[in-house]
């Protein structure tokens, strides 16, 4: 969050409004109610004062969406800090419905023993959760910040979604 | 019939019509109040249906219900954001006051209702409806805006000034003497003061006196919290409705949201009666003569709204269209009006003919209120893109 300065504003009796305005001019941010609900807002391109949408979202919905953005930074910047190591990639893997790792550990994975990949972090619901432990419980939605060779990847991402 | 039964079937008659008629309310987008008290005007005397004696039940239902409409209002804000609120639009917030308050104090003294009269209906007209605003504000996906903070600190500054102004009002219209009145102006200032402090420093012990896990042990212990200090409140001519609102600013954090769940379904069982009993001490037959007057006070006092709106959302750097949705908003008035002229009423220090005026100006207020927030926005547009209104520079602010 380099240069983004975020406003935040009470809104008495409802909750708080946490913003910031984008290169465009637009206002971007979430509206967050007192009992917990959140509301995404996008200015007007004519009317900065006013909202074009205030899309209310679930916890889920808001975690999944604070992974998409969040997610490729992470790995873009480890993927930078990785370019003198050449073969060696980073990748994201989702825990996705279905999976039969969502509600069991990294550690039932086996994932290193059998692909020699590792998880360096688990991005949930916009947060980072770094070198988790082998007793982490991943669940639905867990975006899985993984770094190994191609291969390894590839074959991880295929344990995380069939077995 | 016996007399329960009889009791129980009118209760039931008026609560099942107030559930539709809440229910249509619902579908056209409007408050239910207007019509609450629509209700309460027809089931009267005077009115279509003439009702029995339940009047032992809903007397003490409608106190009960101004305590819980307090309460859950006490309950949205923490001292903190008053105080904040007080600090940053209390100009806003006194120009509010003069604005608003003048077309009733004028109508009043006009219709001969003299000083009593004339702060009554002042009060009136002067204090929106934050229920009505806050659910409009939702609806219209206006939370996220920059004018929406202004409008939101207005609301908060005049509910303050209400625990002010009801106690003041209790004092007056008991008839107590200039010096007996100043005395009783003293107390709840002082009482205010410390329950502020006590709710700014240690909010927290209140909360968890209060506070249990058990949904049934919370509901019981908030609710007889809220009707103590009302009650205790009201003996030190503090006004019931006072206490109940400091009580709900003294409980905060998690107690807080997770007391006004569990006493909204409550608040509004009893906020209904409230309405109802309203309707119901007010003579249909007396409105048609004071109809014209509702008319200039909602026309005059929407001017006012609007004006003060456009000069908050000024001074807070606000684009025009921006200005124009404040003023907009702050139009509907609602449950307090309803209160303040419910007390002058029952006290018995004023004329009849201000419940009815009161009642209908609350009708139209509270349908146009909704309204007005609606269309504020294509007609300033319109206006804009008029001659003589140069379109004001996106990028503005």
């Amino acid at each position: 969050m380099y240069g983004v300065n975020v406003e935040v504003t009470p809104l008495p009796g409802i909750g708080v409004r946490k913003d910031f305005v984008l290169d465009s001019g637009r206002r971007v941010g979430v509206v967050t109610h007192r009992d917990g609900k959140i509301e995404l807002i996008v200015s007007k391109s004519d009317d900065p004062d006013a909202c074009l949408a205030s899309l209310p979202l679930t916890s889920e919905e808001a975690g999944a969406l604070a992974n998409l953005l969040g997610a490729p930074q992470l790995v873009a910047q480890l993927t930078e800090e990785h370019r003198e190591l050449p073969g060696i990639n980073t990748r994201q893997l989702p825990i996705k419905g279905g999976s039969p790792y969502d509600g069991r550990t990294l550690g039932d994975t086996a994932m290193r023993t059998r692909t020699g990949a590792s998880v360096v972090a688990v991005m949930r619901a916009g947060q980072v959760h770094p070198s988790p432990g082998p007793g982490f419980t991943f669940t639905e939605g867990d975006l899985l910040v993984a770094v190994g060779t191609s291969e390894g990847l590839e074959s991880a991402a295929k344990i995380l979604q069939h077995g | 019939m016996e007399h329960t039964a009889l009791s129980l079937i009118e209760l039931g008659a008026v609560f099942f019509v107030l559930g539709v008629l809440a229910r249509f309310a619902g579908r056209i987008g409007l408050s239910p109040i207007p019509l609450y008290l629509l209700g309460g005007l027809a089931f009267g005397q005077g009115g279509l249906i003439p009702l029995g004696d339940i009047s032992a039940f809903t007397d003490l239902a409608s106190e009960i219900g101004v305590v819980l409409l307090l309460l859950t209002l006490g309950l949205e804000y923490s001292a903190a954001e008053l105080f904040t609120g007080l600090r940053r639009s209390w100009m806003s917030g006194v120009l509010d006051i003069v604005l608003n308050a003048a077309p009733g104090v004028a109508v009043a003294l006009l219709l001969g209702w003299g000083p009593i009269g004339a702060f009554v209906l002042g009060g009136v007209t002067y204090i929106s409806s934050s229920g009505i605003i806050a659910k409009v504000l939702g609806d219209l996906g206006r939370l996220g805006n920059r004018e929406t903070p202004v409008v939101l600190s207005i609301l908060v500054f005049e509910d303050l000034v209400m625990a002010l102004y009801l106690p003041i009002l209790t004092t007056i219209l008991g008839g107590i003497s200039f010096l007996g009145g100043l005395e009783a102006v003293g107390i709840s200032l002082g009482v205010i003061t410390v329950v502020m402090v006590v709710a700014l420093k240690y909010g927290r012990y209140v909360s968890a006196i209060v506070d249990s896990q058990d949904r049934e042990v919370f509901l019981l212990k908030v609710f007889g919290a809220a009707l103590l200090v009302a009650g205790v409140a009201s003996a030190m001519q503090v006004s019931a409705a006072v206490g109940a609102f400091l009580l709900g600013i003294a409980i905060s954090g998690s107690t807080a949201v997770n007391a006004t769940r569990l006493l909204e379904p409550l608040r509004d069982l009893f906020a209904a009666v409230f309405f109802v009993v309203f309707g119901l001490n007010t003579d249909p037959r007396a409105i048609p003569p004071v109809l014209l007057w509702a008319v200039v006070l909602a026309v005059a006092s929407t001017a006012t709204k609007l004006g003060t709106g456009w000069w908050a959302a000024r001074r807070a750097g606000i684009g025009r269209l921006g200005q124009a949705r404040t003023g907009a908003a702050l139009v509907a008035r609602g449950e307090f009006s309803i209160i303040i002229a419910g007390f002058a009423v029952s006290a018995g220090a004023v004329e009849g003919e201000l419940a009815a005026l009161a009642a209908t100006y609350v009708l139209l207020m509270a349908v146009l209120g909704p309204i007005a927030a609606r269309v504020v926005e294509p007609v300033a547009r319109a206006l804009q893109r008029g001659p003589g209104f140069p379109r004001a520079a996106p990028a503005e602010s």
